[in-house]
């Protein structure tokens, strides 16, 4: 009794049908599959792996050079950065030095015309008292007298 | 007789067991996996199993059974082992069922023979992927293997009754997907 004869005799009709063309489908597919050629492909696999390994190495190689070459390039710019920035902070603090050494001078310039100023004024008080002031006639001596500096009896 | 004359005794049967059941254990694994390059793989694997350990080899089942028993255990490791894999390279590999159910032999069908044909075979495999590990392997076996219940029962370990027990509940599977495709 043959497969399908016992699938028959074991179920319904389309039961035995789809398990008979189940069967026939992977007999058909294992078939194929196992007698397929095999050596070829091993063989393409292993060039395609060394061709996949150079080309690899070429990209880490390139990879690797780009990105030396781009911090050498951003070393270089930040020396020159900080180059610029200390001439610059030299310059201002010279431009301080020199802004402070004039505006002392001229504090200075500035006290001595008011010393001269002031001396001039005490002059002139002098002379305007000595001007004013007169001698108190002798009969007004003893109201004088009498009289004290503040101007009180 | 010497022990070299023995040993290739030993070795020219090997290899005529080999030749003769090596489609069979690589058409088991290919229904189990649908995957070609695994079923390579481990049908390799089966036979170099079964040749370190062809010397232990007492011949109280047939040699098929053993050899499917070494590649069903072989199998069953693999799954075993793609659970706890991180990347499941293998599901990308494996075939999905319209492919799989592509595979027909040019009968004497006409075309809507054809498609009902090709129709039915997704159905099975459909039922057939819901199946668990162990009752995938004893359907396989019986439908595809065309293997006796005690033979199935030597090759898995397994008593004839919960072989019967598993082929019926993918019976019932495979029923049930027929039935809504109709």
């Amino acid at each position: 009794m043959n497969f399908r004869d016992k699938l028959a005799g074991e179920f319904e009709d389309p039961v035995a049908e789809a398990l008979e063309n189940f069967k026939a489908s992977v007999d058909a597919w294992s078939d194929a599959a196992y007698s397929r050629p095999r050596t070829a492909v091993s063989v393409g696999v292993r060039r395609g792996g060394w061709r996949l390994a150079a080309s690899w190495a070429l990209a880490c190689m390139l990879a690797s050079g780009s990105l030396a070459g781009w911090m050498v390039e951003r070393h270089h710019q930040q020396e020159l950065a900080r180059t610029v920035a200390m001439k610059a902070a030299a310059q201002k603090a010279a431009q301080d030095r020199a802004a402070a050494e004039q505006s002392a001078a001229a504090m200075a310039t500035k006290q001595q015309s008011a010393a001269k100023a002031n001396a001039k004024n005490e002059d002139l008080l002098a002379t305007v008292d000595s001007d004013v002031s007169r001698e108190v006639p002798a009969a007004m001596e003893p109201l004088a007298q009498l009289v004290n500096d503040n101007g009180t009896e | 007789m010497t022990v070299e004359a023995a040993e290739e005794i030993a070795a020219q049967e090997f290899a005529s067991i080999v030749e003769s059941h090596r489609p069979q254990i690589f058409r088991f694994l290919l229904a189990s996996l649908r995957d070609v390059d695994l079923a390579e793989t481990l049908t390799q694997e089966c036979f170099l199993k079964a040749h370190r350990n062809w010397k232990h080899f007492r011949g109280e089942s047939s040699a098929m059974t053993w050899l499917m028993r070494i590649a069903i255990n072989l199998q069953k490791d693999h799954w075993r082992n793609r659970r706890l894999q991180f990347w499941r390279h293998t599901q990308a590999n494996a075939l999905d069922v319209d492919e799989a159910s592509d595979w027909l032999p040019n009968g004497e069908r006409n075309a809507e023979q054809q498609i009902l044909a090709r129709e039915q075979v997704a159905q099975v495999w459909k039922a057939v992927g819901s199946l668990s590990e162990r009752q995938r392997t004893v359907f396989l076996l019986r439908y595809v293997e065309e293997r006796e219940l005690s033979e199935i029962a030597q090759a898995t370990g397994l008593s004839e009754g919960t072989v019967k027990a598993h082929l019926s509940r993918a019976l019932g599977r495979v029923r049930a997907h027929l039935r809504e495709s109709r």
